[in-house]
């Protein structure tokens, strides 16, 4: 009880942070649509040549692009989510502070970092998702329950994107420069999450394989759930695993971590 | 050691290895001997100046009294708690201070990161209203409580940081360097609030600093360490005559002139032009200097620069190895 309180101030504190930030959003609200505007144009045109592919249609395939816009910063796909600020508090040493607290380092920055992402998906997801849906033509669905179930597969999304991202944080305890980690799992996250392509489209072994890492929770797993081309439940019992695993591996990393901090290495 | 102080350490060490890169795929393992067979204990209420310059192994020993590090070796209690056992149920009853850090949350107002503790802490809401009322009036803290951390100066970020670490009435207090880079009204104003808690809330203070003022004004103990041993413990006084330390009075005079006849043990060490630097023992006035030299030469202007705590230490150390 006591330790639920303090989480949510945490992850409220985690919200308003990025909320007190707000020429950087406007300009995020931007980018996002600009960046909408170039890739609906790009797969308008791959689809007229491919109508069909990955069994989407056209109009499916516009609505993938806007929310793909919407969720690239909500899940901290490009980058800019809480790693940044953990790699610098461990080169620094400042985590140190963090351990001396009676407050769970995970649980610290899960918190944290639900908090930016649900301010996220409101300060910058919704006004270019709004945009693309009364611009272009989209597919959407008209029943609520699609729609709660939508938002709970981000839901599970933003705590898949957090146990992928706490893991490359904490490689910054053994690893001198933590900058050509996270530059790596940025790349690799943008393509097997589906940013640049939906990940249905992906042909062959390729396809089975980024089908079934996790960074097909992010994008992929919340639009097929939206567009009604996927069992909720079974999306759901996908994500719950792999958040279950990627949050026990960080579990285990970090108290590895701890135990270097404490002998002081 | 006695048994019985409320922070206790016997023999405690610190060894830390480093690794060095020497070339190419080549790393050369140095051990780093931070803290050596370090013992003191400080008993409840007392308020205790850690000194020592840079390197010496202070904030190494504040970590250990934290949990944070493991000591190599020895034995190490705070309220009768091993720290790096149960780091966790420590954390309740002391409070920590690193002057170089801040564990306030940066982009948000002073106030959001006491509500934090609040519920960190599991303080009850009472005691946290009191507590934060108390700490706001006597750091004056009236006027920031809702302006983002990030926009504090050094010196009303550190006074944030003490109420943080205050707000769960921990028993003791460690400090490591709170006036590191604080201007003189700052200094004066942190100075004034933990003589006040030490004498009416009865917290244990320790604090490291290498700034001798600091401890001139709270301290009646001071510990000096170097190379991570412990070099003395007793009162400030006496470390003065234990390092034969000195202090310096600067002279400007009319014009230029040779060296100031000046009364034995007192001596110029220095001229510049008309500027003169005379070195005499800090246990003693300055004033009798001072009035003889007004009136034996014309006197434009004059300072008194306190000892430096590393030219001290230096000179204690020196003492050891030859005695
Ligand atoms: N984590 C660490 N790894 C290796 N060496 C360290 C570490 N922390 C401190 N040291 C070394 O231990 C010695 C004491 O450091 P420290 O306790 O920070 O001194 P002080 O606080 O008195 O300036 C220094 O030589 C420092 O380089
Ligand atoms: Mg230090």
């Amino acid at each position: 009880m006591g330790t639920g309180r303090l989480y949510v101030a945490v992850a409220v504190g985690g919200f308003r942070r990025y909320a007190t930030y707000r020429v950087a959003t406007v300009a995020g609200v931007f980018t996002n649509t600009v960046f909408g505007l170039i890739l609906v144009y790009t797969y308008l045109a791959l689809w007229e040549e491919r109508p069909q592919l990955g069994g989407y249609d056209q109009a499916q395939a516009v609505t993938y692009v806007w929310l793909g816009q919407a969720l690239l910063s909500t899940l901290a796909i490009g980058g800019g989510g809480f790693e940044d600020e953990l790699i610098e508090r461990i080169r620094t040493g400042d985590v140190a502070i963090d351990l001396y607290r009676p407050a769970d380092l995970q649980l610290w920055w899960l918190a944290s970092d639900l908090g930016r992402a649900l301010f996220q998906l409101l300060g910058r997801g919704v006004v270019p998702f709004a945009f693309g849906a009364l611009v272009f033509d989209v597919a959407l669905p008209s029943d609520p329950v699609t729609w709660a179930g939508f938002l709970l597969a981000v839901l599970f999304g933003m705590v898949v994107g957090f146990g992928i991202r706490y893991l490359v944080a904490l490689s910054a305890f053994w690893l001198m420069d933590g900058t050509g980690v996270v530059q790596m799992a940025w790349l690799l996250g943008f393509f097997c999450s589906g940013m640049l392509l939906p990940l249905n489209v992906f042909p062959g072994l390729l396809g089975e394989i980024v089908r079934v890492l996790p960074w097909s929770s992010l994008l992929q797993a919340p639009a097929d759930v939206l567009l009604g081309r996927a069992d909720p439940l079974g999306t759901f019992a996908f994500q719950g695993v792999w958040a279950v695993a990627l949050l026990a591996a960080g579990r285990l990393v970090q108290s590895a971590a701890t135990r270097r901090v404490v002998q002081g290495g | 050691m006695t048994g019985g102080g409320f922070i206790e350490l016997d023999r405690v060490e610190k060894v830390f290895d480093v690794r060095k890169k020497t070339g190419f795929l080549r790393w050369e393992r140095r051990q780093v001997r931070a803290v050596d067979s370090l013992s003191f204990s400080v008993a409840r209420g007392e308020m205790v100046g850690y000194i020592g310059p840079n390197g010496a192994g202070k904030s190494t020993t504040i970590k250990m009294l934290t949990g944070i590090l493991t000591p190599s070796g020895g034995r190490l209690r705070v309220a009768g708690i091993d720290p790096s056992r149960e780091r966790t149920r420590l954390a309740h009853r002391i409070g920590v201070v690193f002057g170089q850090r801040t564990t306030l949350w940066w982009d948000l107002p002073l106030i959001d990161s006491y509500k934090l503790m609040h519920r960190m802490y599991r303080i009850p809401d009472a005691r946290y209203r009191s507590n934060l009322e108390q700490c706001v009036e006597l750091l004056q803290l009236d006027a920031l409580l809702d302006v983002p951390v990030r926009q504090l100066s050094l010196g009303q970020r550190m006074r944030g940081d003490i109420a943080a670490a205050l707000l769960h009435d921990p028993e003791v207090l460690y400090l490591d360097e709170p006036t590191i880079g604080l201007d003189v009204i700052s200094k004066a104003r942190v100075r004034e609030f933990l003589r006040e808690l030490n004498t009416e809330r009865g917290t244990t203070v320790l604090l490291t600093t290498h700034d001798l003022q600091d401890i001139e004004q709270l301290c009646s103990r001071v510990m000096v360490i170097d190379h991570g041993r412990l070099m003395y413990d007793g009162p400030l006084a006496g470390l003065h005559e234990a390092g034969e330390s000195e202090r310096t009075l600067v002279v400007d005079l009319e014009r230029e002139l040779p060296p100031i006849d000046a009364p034995a043990p007192a001596r110029v060490v220095r001229v510049e032009g008309p500027r003169q630097w005379l070195a005499f023992p800090a246990a003693q006035s300055a004033a009798p200097l001072v009035a003889r030299i007004a009136a034996e030469y014309p006197l434009v202007d004059l300072s008194v620069r306190e000892p430096d705590i590393e030219a001290v230490i230096a000179r204690m150390y020196a003492d050891r190895a030859t005695a």
